[in-house]
């Protein structure tokens, strides 16, 4: 039983980073890999901070403006050198690993005895409950605070930009700025799930971001599934619906391993997995 | 209300496939003036409304938008003065919004998009009082997304958006190129309908004729990027189809 909640703690932990990659994806309608790097930016903060007892409430603003920052660089790429998103995303996250490396020091930084935000209540004997009902709020915090500024003036501004952008400026909104937000506020999501899963962990590993942009965009296709299947359009509706995924994600691949699988395989399991979604999907519409 | 001195525009500057799109322009366009502009293809009539509209920055000249300067002003800035409505019936609005979330962008044109939610239910009550003056039964419909609408009914509604937030300058591309004749009709009522109630400043492009004719206090016949008729009010009442018709 504490196999399967295990993997949808992580699942939460990372549908941070499915609703950053949401926003971006399927808001903005921009195809952005910066994730990687900026995944693994709010783990290194987070590691070298909590190694130099800084209280939680300051490492938080310090990992999202840190995510935000590397949204900013990959927008300013791809607005000002008129670069394609996605080549913007891969110069911003190869840059970052530099980064990161350089920031914290080393190669792997175990965090067992440092402050964690996982640790922070004891409302339960079996700690793993108490990791599940901190995630779970937090989660829905950040699910309830993006819902609302989805519905807000500036929200439908953001909608509207990666919808048709000829509308937006002919309706006196900069669609470039727009987009510095969006990708600003969707990796800030992003670096904010690397500083969970660091703590989940108990430890930031410099390669732990490599290829994690999958989990994320799978997330919003097998929640672009769901939307389908239940006919969900609310934007709520949506938001959840990619938490959910993102939970199934994990699940699926925790179910795997239990069965036996060679772990050398989970990348190969995970992007055939993907693959398998976005083919059932299109599959379903070509019928 | 529009000073324009002088403005020209080449595409592709320096390439073989150079353009010159306007040669030399100026023309003044008063407050209450409805201009119609005509002009076979590629006569620089679209390139003369959207550097008005600030689409692209003019290689010379100068634009004087309501006393302000103008020239060097990006599109989205120049909202402040203008709103326009697209050949394409698709590019005035966001097809994955609801009608009301639509409204309600353009209901700030001029304004700051704030973080605080603007749909209330006496905005959501004016969007579709607004809207019912189409008689396209489009009120019952202010939640859907504008995607699942026909051409016609969101190029009427690119209209009435045109006006949510205050205007004084209305540019209509073509507004009716893509439309059947029914909603072209709905379309172009509707848009004498607001210059008229509102006092705008209209320049309608169009290759329609008969709307020439119909509408329209003022006529511009547009050749090779340059002006080459500019007939008022009393002018053009005289004018038939089969005068324009003459003309190209």
């Amino acid at each position: 039983m504490d196999f399967y909640i295990t993997a949808i703690i992580l699942g939460l932990c990372l549908s941070a980073m499915g609703l950053g990659i949401f926003l971006s994806m399927k808001i903005f309608n921009i195809p952005d890999i910066t994730t990687d790097g900026s995944y693994t930016l709010g783990a290194v903060v987070t590691a070298v901070m909590l190694i130099h007892h800084t209280p939680i409430y300051f490492i938080i603003p310090a990992v999202m403006l840190a995510g935000a920052a590397s949204g900013c660089i990959t927008a300013f790429i791809h607005t000002k050198f008129k670069i394609d998103a996605l080549l913007a995303g891969i110069l911003t996250m190869t840059a970052l690993y530099s980064i990161n490396l350089t920031i914290l020091g080393r190669s792997n930084q175990p965090l067992i005895d440092t402050k964690n935000i996982f640790t922070s209540i004891n409302f339960f004997s079996n700690s793993i409950y108490n990791s599940l009902l901190i995630v779970v709020v937090i989660i829905a915090i950040i699910a309830i605070v993006l819902s609302y500024i989805l519905k807000t003036d500036f929200g439908i501004a953001m909608r509207a930009t990666g919808n048709n952008a000829s509308m937006v400026r002919a309706l006196g909104v900069n669609d470039n700025k727009m987009k510095f937000f969006g990708l600003a506020i969707a990796n800030s999501l992003t670096a904010f799930a690397g500083f969970l899963v660091a703590q989940n962990q108990f430890y930031t590993d410099i390669n732990m971001g490599i290829g994690i942009v999958i989990t994320g965009l799978g997330s919003v296709l097998i929640a672009d599934a769901l939307k389908g299947l239940f006919k969900i359009n609310s934007l709520s509706g949506q938001l959840i619906l990619v938490v959910v995924s993102s939970i199934i994600f994990q699940l699926v691949l925790a179910a795997t391993l239990s069965i036996g699988v060679n772990p050398n395989l989970l990348k190969l399991i995970t992007s055939l997995f993907v693959l398998l979604i976005v083919g059932l999907t299109k599959f379903r519409k070509a019928i | 209300m529009i000073e324009i001195k002088h403005i020209s525009k080449t595409f592709n500057k320096g390439e073989a496939t150079a353009v010159k799109a306007l040669n030399d322009v100026s023309i003044n366009i008063n407050a209450n003036d409805f201009v119609v502009i005509v002009g076979s293809n590629g006569s620089g009539k679209s390139t003369l409304l959207n550097s008005i509209a600030g689409s692209f920055l003019v290689d010379e000249g100068s634009i004087v938008i309501d006393g302000n300067d103008v020239t060097k002003l990006q599109d989205y800035q120049r909202t402040k003065w203008l709103s326009r409505v697209f050949q394409n019936p698709l590019q005035g609005t966001a097809p994955a919004l609801s009608i009301i979330d639509n409204f309600r962008l353009a209901a700030l044109r001029t304004q700051v998009k704030n973080i605080t939610v603007g749909t209330s239910n006496t905005f959501i009550n004016k969007v579709k009082d607004s809207i019912s003056s189409l008689g396209m039964g489009l009120e019952n419909k202010v939640n859907q997304p504008v995607g699942s609408l026909s051409g016609g009914q969101r190029q009427a509604l690119t209209l009435l958006m045109s006006v949510m937030d205050k205007s004084k300058i209305l540019l209509l591309d073509e507004p009716t190129a893509a439309l059947d004749p029914k909603s072209a009709e709905i379309v172009m009522n509707t848009a004498s309908k607001l210059v008229d109630e509102l006092n705008l400043t209209a320049i309608l492009v169009t290759h329609n004729l008969k709307e020439a004719v119909s509408f329209g206090n003022r006529i511009i016949q547009m050749s090779e990027g340059s002006i080459i008729k500019d007939l008022d009010r009393t002018a053009k009442e005289k004018l038939g189809v089969n005068d324009i018709f003459e003309w190209f």
